[in-house]
């Protein structure tokens, strides 16, 4: 136990003394959250909607108009048919539209509630849902302040709809997508290198000939970038809470156990990818373009799989980062528990314990 | 621990092969207990690669070796415990202070630098006062005497060493090798590779070693012994003009400057070299001097080669 | 050996200075034209940043260096266009030919193709490669190499070649054929500025200087130093001014 307890103390040494991975460990997720952060959640006005008001009546004048007059929004259009909506986007003009259903107030009145379908063109995401909580929200309190202020305990059920991009795909996004690549980034190209150093430094012979068995080598030279990685997670979980007030709705502990995995999948892949490379640069590389890349640019973390081709869609169920970004969207937004993320879970665990066994198959206990 | 022979080392047949280089050509060789065993050679004679097999690091591809009786590929494990090791580029952890590195490798093997202190002392505290100091901030002596430390710190039986004075100066060169030789007597079995000829004379035993192939394996006397033939040193006071001179004249086998002098060796009836300084006299040679000489383990190394 | 009377380098006072640490404490030597010069001295004595200065890559503190008839503070460029200097650490690009390394080292120091071509060809027959002109670099013996990065380091004639160690882990005859083509390029008047660990090839030196903690403490013919430090050899003499 002395002995990797030393190895740990050695390889936290390495890591406080270079400033460059300090500046990759904490710098860098910092940066790249608050650079995304404020990139995607600008503010928002004079958007352009449609209404498409099948009843007519006059709370849902009422309604328009509390809409229009918030400031935000401008009505440009006024739809006659459910096909005009569709042209009215196509046209790219309005971002939204707002569709009262028949005999709106007579509902109302009748049954105690009635709903106004919001649709928004979700191609740009973020402001799509940003333009639909607006208008969820002006119908809320529209729903309060009006109607139940003079004791009329009606129910407005706004049902939001995402045209072209129903899952949102985009809009909270970049925490879970930042995360996954800040993890992966950390976890498996750090500890690729570090292992890769060692061999190019030849520090590594002296290790192998020593009684120290290739385990508690992996593991001594895991643990603290497991530690960091843990970290690291935390910052972006609480920065985006804190500064994006990004939700959790579901359990804390959940989420920090699954992102926990994800870590221990990460590592396990860089081990793998450190046997592979007998130099940090061999290393470096493998790791930008086998991790890097593929995570930013085929987990859904910026382009929807949906629209990549079949091949594309094909590749990226194989990424890691994908099944990693659908469970922190699910605990996070939704608040899922395990019943509804069960099967990603499963595949991360399933591929940590091929990478593991992977690596140990190919550790080498000699230089060849 | 040795075996019936008291050999602490034994190297049969070895053959090493890299894609289709042959590295090690079927050598042979065997070091008993205390012994300070040298395989001198230069660059890729195949000193590396044969530590590398001693050490468990590479598997042969023909021949075996046995180190205290276990065989390096089938009890690597337990052959590990007993060694040593100090690579060719002093592995240290550039990052880590001195004490620290001393430290990492004294836990590594599961024991403290107080518990064996008392081996590295003389060797440590020439470096002590710069314990703080990282090791990538040292002079080549420093970290080769850290090195050192680094390898016997949890007290081996079988010290390798690959090429530990390869760039160092003359004066930690010379250091190094009194060290060695207290350690040797302090009952550590020591093989060390190196391409300074004149370190063989240092060791107990030798191996010279040119292109994979053990040319030749003895105490250093005994090799210059079996020099075989004579050998004289000359010079004069225009020692380029006289290797071209001496290089045209066929009446000698070799020539090679040595120090201010050309050491030379004559073919077979030309031993009588009496005649020989006049005759540079009258090519218009000036200072003149011959004299016959004993070989050194470099003149001996050069003859075999040949 | 050709005797000269001109001084090649010329350096008087010179001192580096980084922060407090003093690297070179007024070093004061002269090297004549076509000498063989061995500048030895421990490790950390200071060589390497001496021959930074006299090779133009770094400015001194203080004190006057004149390399080739040339000021190292004003006319660094063209200290550099008359110097060749090759180390045991960098010399050739291995994944090039044989050839392709010459000519790419005669490009940089501007020589024309035509000179460039007939020159390559003369240095092939001479160096007996011309079997091997083709091959990469990496697929030589080191011995090979050092000779042809030491042809190259000469390639452009210039007036001083700087070696670094040039004959370290090289087999000894290798280094001894090694040692006749510093000959031969010092009898062609080329002046070497060599250092080494070998203390045998220190005499091969027509002068020697030794340094240590920065400061020259021997300087002189071999002889001249053995007589000096009543020493047999050379690294008797380096053991005494080092230890």
């Amino acid at each position: 136990m002395k002995r990797f307890i030393g190895f740990v103390k050695k390889e936290f040494h390495h890591i406080f003394r270079d400033p460059r991975t300090m500046l990759i460990l904490f710098g860098m997720p910092i940066a790249q959250i608050l650079i995304f952060g404020y990139v995607v959640s600008n503010e928002i006005n004079d958007v352009k909607i449609g209404v498409y008001d099948k009843s007519k009546d006059h709370i849902t004048k009422e309604i328009t108009n509390k809409i229009t007059a918030s400031g935000f929004f401008i009505l440009s259009d006024n739809l006659d048919s459910d096909k005009e909506i569709e042209d009215a986007f196509k046209k790219g003009i309005i971002r939204e539209v707002i569709v009262f259903e028949q005999n709106f107030a007579q509902k109302l009145e009748r049954e105690g509630s009635a709903s106004i379908q919001i649709i928004a063109d979700a191609s740009d995401a973020n402001t799509a849902n940003i333009v639909a909580n607006y208008t969820e929200s002006i119908i809320n309190s529209y729903m309060r302040e009006e109607l139940w202020a003079e004791g009329l305990t009606y129910q407005i059920n706004p049902e939001v709809r995402m045209l072209y991009n129903d899952e949102l795909k985009g809009v909270y996004m970049f925490v879970p997508g930042t995360m996954a690549l800040i993890l992966m980034l950390v976890s498996a190209m750090m500890t690729s290198i570090s292992i890769a150093r060692e061999k190019e430094m030849g520090t590594m012979e002296v290790l192998l000939v020593s009684p120290l068995k290739p385990l508690p080598i992996v593991i001594g030279k895991v643990i603290p970038y497991m530690v960091l990685s843990f970290i690291n997670a935390i910052i972006i979980i609480a920065l985006s809470f804190f500064v994006f007030e990004m939700p959790i709705q579901g359990s804390l502990i959940f989420l920090l156990t699954e992102t926990l995995l994800f870590i221990f999948m990460a590592l396990s892949l860089g081990i793998l990818i450190s046997t592979a490379s007998n130099s940090q640069m061999v290393a470096m590389f493998i790791s930008m373009f086998a991790l890097m890349l593929p995570t930013m640019l085929l987990s859904g973390f910026i382009f929807p799989i949906e629209n990549m081709p079949k091949l594309l869609q094909w590749v990226s169920a194989i990424m890691p980062a994908k099944y990693f970004i659908t469970i922190i969207k699910n605990i996070m937004i939704k608040g899922s528990g395990i019943g509804v993320i069960w099967k990603e879970t499963l595949i991360i665990a399933g591929m940590t314990l091929f990478f593991l066994m992977m690596s140990v198959k190919k550790f080498k206990v000699r230089l060849e | 621990m040795s075996n019936a022979q008291g050999h602490i080392v034994s190297v049969k047949g070895l053959k090493k092969t890299y894609d289709s280089v042959e590295a090690v050509k079927g050598i042979d060789f065997s070091v008993s207990k205390d012994e300070l065993f040298g395989l001198i050679g230069p660059d890729g004679a195949g000193k590396t690669t044969i530590f590398r097999i001693l050490t468990t690091l590479m598997f042969p591809t023909e021949g075996s070796a046995n180190i205290m009786d276990l065989n390096v590929v089938s009890d690597y494990k337990k052959i590990r415990n007993h060694l040593g090791y100090m690579p060719q580029r002093f592995s240290l952890y550039q990052d880590l202070t001195v004490e620290e590195n001393l430290e990492f490798f004294a836990r590594i093997f599961g024991t403290t630098i107080e518990e064996n202190y008392s081996l590295i002392k003389d060797i440590y505290v020439q470096i002590e006062p710069f314990k703080t100091r990282k090791a990538g901030k040292l002079s080549g002596g420093m970290k080769q005497k850290l090195a050192l430390s680094c390898a016997l710190i949890h007290s081996p039986e079988i010290l390798i060493l690959d090429e530990p004075t390869t760039g160092v100066d003359a004066v930690s060169r010379k250091e190094f090798w009194e060290m060695l030789i207290r350690l040797k007597e302090k009952g550590i079995t020591i093989l060390v590779s190196t391409p300074y000829m004149d370190e063989a004379n240092l060791c107990g035993r030798v191996a010279l070693i040119q292109n994979g192939e053990i040319m030749s394996i003895d105490t250093p006397q005994k090799i210059i012994e079996n020099f075989g033939r004579k050998l004289w040193a000359i010079k004069s006071d225009n020692i380029y003009q006289l290797i071209q001179d001496l290089k045209t004249d066929n009446r000698i086998h070799t020539v090679f400057p040595f120090g201010e002098y050309l050491h030379i060796t004559v073919k077979p009836g030309y031993d009588d070299l009496k005649g020989l300084a006049p005759e540079l006299n009258r090519m218009g040679h000036s200072g003149v001097k011959i004299q016959e000489i004993e070989a050194n383990i470099e003149d001996c190394f050069m003859e075999l080669m040949q | 050996m050709i005797k000269s009377t001109e001084n090649i380098i010329e350096v008087k006072d010179l001192v580096k200075k980084f922060g407090d640490f003093v690297a070179n404490d007024h070093l004061t030597f002269e090297v004549k034209k076509g000498e063989i010069f061995g500048f030895l001295g421990a490790n950390g004595a200071g060589k390497t940043t001496a021959i930074k200065i006299l090779s133009g890559l770094s400015y001194p503190t203080s004190g006057e260096v004149n390399v080739a008839g040339y000021d190292v503070y004003k006319e660094r460029e063209k200290v550099k266009k008359n110097i060749g200097y090759m180390s045991q650490k960098f010399s050739l690009y291995e994944d090039l030919t044989v050839k392709e390394n010459i000519r790419f080292y005669g490009g940089i120091y501007g020589l024309s193709n035509k000179y460039i071509k007939e020159k390559t060809e003369s240095l092939l027959d001479r160096l007996k490669m011309r079997d091997i002109q083709n091959s990469l670099i990496s697929s030589l013996p080191l011995g090979w190499k050092q000779k042809i990065a030491f042809s190259v380091a000469i390639f452009h004639s210039p007036k001083i070649v700087f070696l670094d160690e040039p004959t370290g882990g090289v087999d000894p005859i290798t280094r001894r054929d090694f040692w006749e083509m510093i000959y031969e390029a010092s009898h062609e008047g080329i002046t070497v500025f060599v250092t080494t660990h070998y203390m045998d090839e220190a005499e091969y030196c027509g002068r020697v200087s030794i340094m240590d903690r920065g400061s020259i403490e021997g300087l002189g013919t071999p002889v001249e130093l053995k007589g000096q430090f009543n020493a047999q050899n050379m690294d008797e003499v380096f053991l005494k001014i080092a230890r």
